[in-house]
């Protein structure tokens, strides 16, 4: 019976029979997400449409130059949660999604859809940390919009960055660059960013010392390019997490990847949230953190300028890709088993008990 | 809760995996009876690291699971009236009903909310006095306190716009029903940690007597779950049938005595209908007749709905522990996290979802 099985590229005859309108998981980062891509974006731009694989960011050509294109939208709720805003995470956001081809980010927009009734001095704050979050990452904020809708049809404040870099000569990541032999390293803690905000989350609201990672990760792409070493893969875990990351590159690339889940850096603040509502850390969303695939033998030259800088200290070897398991992510658990590390497929629900 | 690390410590773990291989001499089938469980053994490798022959078939511990489409549909209906929020614990609301689930009625305009307390639910209600708000009550023993507390406190604050659509689950009848089944193979069982923290112990001994089985009281690390399989193993070989609780720490035989008191206030024994098992006597609560004002099954009406389950989903059998989620045709196919055919793939406790989550590499590599 099992040898029909074909999990991975099984596709549903009539892929959004079952949800004729939108619903919340198709804005989860997960397999939803992607079904929506595939099935509706894609097949609606026609030719029109991207000829390249599909990533947060796009490097296309102006003459010699290759410049990184990317932009992403923030409806994070509550729009202020510890270590950050909304504010933060549209700027850090978007510049990450252009460090993760290695490119230095230069410019962004703003464009922001705000709900009738939202205080000045909420939108004020929002203004001033994305201000200040410009300013650490090196970045102007060059153009933007501002549209306002009904009270009631929107929820508070909405903000949309897009950002272009210029990404360095000789650079090339991707996620099809993934190679069996490589080494899967993370820049630090995970589950960090998702578990502040929920830990804040109305209906929650949960003590913890957990605050948000938000950060600009191009100076540590930087110092890891600095090593001469061929970086094949960089992605910033957001939505979905390491877990959602993972999937996306071996499916691409068609590999697979073994994690060794004692090297999962969890902080117990994180582990203790995820018991409790019942939560895979590796599927809990991280807004200044990177994972990266690179040749083994460079493992420990990356590893090593990435703890140099501040962004990267907590970094290590979590596991290996692999050409076994194409497309599947495996984890080795604690007491010897293995276990699929899946892609999550919506939103992430909490468990009833 | 870092105390709950010592219970996922890999050499004790390991050595008691030694101890597990040293006591056991012929082939075993055990129950766990709770979907957590049956996720923390799947999830962590344990039933890789058993003696070969030593089962462990899935129960129908799955809240989720186990509440039948008739309820669930009629969730759909009542969530779908106008003026009416409806408050569910968020694994409830990708569960399938006869044509759409929660999330589809939530997209199409309905009031639907994820609370993580059922008083909550209650503060919306007092919150929105020009609206109906009803919570979805599910789930076995362990839930039902809070639930219980929330009518109490409803009846007590004089909040009429509040009530529960009840569907609560009772462990010790199942055990019986599962039991008493002909076709069953389990000749031990994992109990629930957290069900006899509530209820306590003494339900169990009665069963362990009538039916030959020892009975564990087992938690839900790594090292409870191995230790509850030790203890009953070590009982199988020996003979024995009795209960044992290796869940001191959070089980005491008297189990709970003030929640008892609450829920045997507000709530009376019911026959219930399990999801693809069928009808258990006495295994299922509804509201007592002093909080029957609180009943949303009465309060709406939503009799004389047409339900229809799939006709490929066996989740039924997988439930009774007749059949391995895997073994069923529609598994990884017609049937996936993303297109469930039953509440036993898409319920974060179910077993086919953790065999669809965590056992894939196994399937394939075994086809």
């Amino acid at each position: 019976m099992t040898a029909e099985l074909d999990f991975e590229n099984w596709t549903c005859p009539v892929p959004l029979r079952d949800t004729p309108a939108v619903v919340m998981g198709h804005g989860g980062g997960g397999a939803m997400s992607g079904e929506l891509v595939e099935h509706l974006f894609l097949p609606g731009y026609g030719a029109a449409g991207a000829a390249t694989e599909l990533a947060d960011c796009a490097v296309v050509t102006a003459g010699d130059t290759r410049i990184a294109f990317s932009t992403d939208s923030f409806v994070v709720k509550p729009m202020f949660f510890p270590g950050g805003s909304i504010g933060d995470l549209a700027v850090n956001g978007t510049v990450n999604d252009l460090a993760m081809v290695g490119a230095t980010p230069l410019y962004l927009s703003a464009a922001f859809i705000l709900q009738e009734g939202t205080a000045m001095a909420d939108l004020g704050r929002i203004a001033q940390a994305m201000g200040a979050a410009a300013r650490a990452a090196g970045v102007r904020l060059v153009t933007g919009d501002t549209k306002v809708v009904d009270n009631g049809s929107g929820d508070g404040v909405y903000v949309n960055t897009s950002g272009v870099g210029i990404v360095p000569d000789g650079v090339d990541i991707a996620p099809h660059r993934a190679a069996p032999g490589d080494a899967v390293l993370i820049s630090g803690d995970i589950g960090v960013h998702g578990v502040a905000v929920m830990s804040c989350r109305e209906g929650l609201e949960f003590g913890t010392t957990v605050s948000s990672d938000t950060a600009p990760l191009h100076g540590l792409v930087a110092a890891m390019l600095a090593t001469g070493a061929d970086v094949h893969v960089l992605r910033d875990p957001t939505r979905g997490g390491v877990a959602a990351s993972l999937n996306e590159i071996v499916r691409t690339a068609r590999v697979g990847v073994d994690l060794v889940e004692r090297d999962l850096p969890v902080p117990s603040e994180v582990s203790d949230a995820c018991n409790l509502l019942g939560l895979d850390p590796l599927q809990v969303a991280n807004e200044g953190k990177l994972l990266a695939f690179v040749p083994a033998e460079r493992a420990d030259e990356v590893l090593a300028a990435m703890r140099a800088h501040p962004y990267g200290a907590g970094a290590r070897r979590i596991g290996t890709c692999v050409a076994e398991h194409p497309g599947m992510v495996v984890a080795r658990t604690a007491l010897g088993g293995t276990r699929v590390v899946s892609m999550p497929i919506g939103e992430q629900l909490p468990r009833i008990c | 809760m870092k105390y709950l690390d010592e219970f996922s410590n890999p050499d004790l773990a390991r050595r008691l995996v030694d101890q597990i291989h040293a006591v056991t001499t012929r082939p075993w089938a055990m129950m766990e009876v709770c979907g957590g469980q049956t996720h923390s053994i799947i999830r962590h490798g344990i039933d890789q690291l058993l003696p070969e022959g030593v089962e462990m078939i899935h129960g129908p511990g799955c809240p989720v699971c186990v509440t039948p489409l008739e309820i669930i549909d009629k969730a759909l209906a009542i969530a779908a009236q106008p003026g009416v929020i409806f408050c569910s614990f968020g694994d409830m609301l990708r569960v399938p009903g006869s044509s759409q689930d929660l999330f589809g009625i939530k997209s199409a305009g309905g009031d639907v909310r994820v609370v993580y307390s059922p008083l909550d639910a209650l503060k919306l209600a007092r919150e929105n006095p020009d609206r109906q708000v009803v919570f979805f009550g599910i789930g076995f023993e362990t839930t039902a306190p809070a639930n219980a507390m929330t009518v109490y406190q409803a009846r007590r604050l004089g909040i009429p716009n509040f009530s529960l659509l009840v569907s609560h689950v009772l462990v010790p009848p199942a055990i019986a029903a599962i039991m008493e089944s002909p076709r069953c193979r389990v000749q031990a069982f994992l109990a629930a940690g957290h069900v006899c923290s509530v209820m306590g112990t003494a339900e169990y001994p009665p069963l362990a007597e009538k039916y030959g089985v020892p009975i564990v009281v087992t938690g839900f690390e790594p090292l409870d779950i191995l230790e509850g399989i030790r203890r009953t193993l070590v009982q199988l070989e020996s003979g024995r049938h009795e209960l044992e609780n290796a869940y001191p720490r959070a089980v005491r035989a008297e189990g709970n005595v003030a929640a008892m008191a609450m829920l045997r206030d507000v709530f009376e024994v019911t026959d219930r209908t399990w999801r693809g098992i069928g009808t258990i006597p006495g295994s299922g609560w509804r509201l007592s007749e002093r909080y029957r004002e609180f009943d949303a099954e009465l309060r709406f009406d939503v009799s004389g709905l047409h339900t229809q389950e799939s006709a490929l989903c066996r989740s039924g059998e997988v439930l009774q522990g007749l059949l391995k989620p895997n073994e069923c045709a529609a598994f990884g196919k017609q049937c996936t996290p993303r297109n469930p055919l039953g509440a036993t793939m898409v319920s974060s406790e179910g077993a086919c979802a953790a065999y669809y989550a965590y056992r894939r590499l196994d399937l394939v590599q075994i086809s």
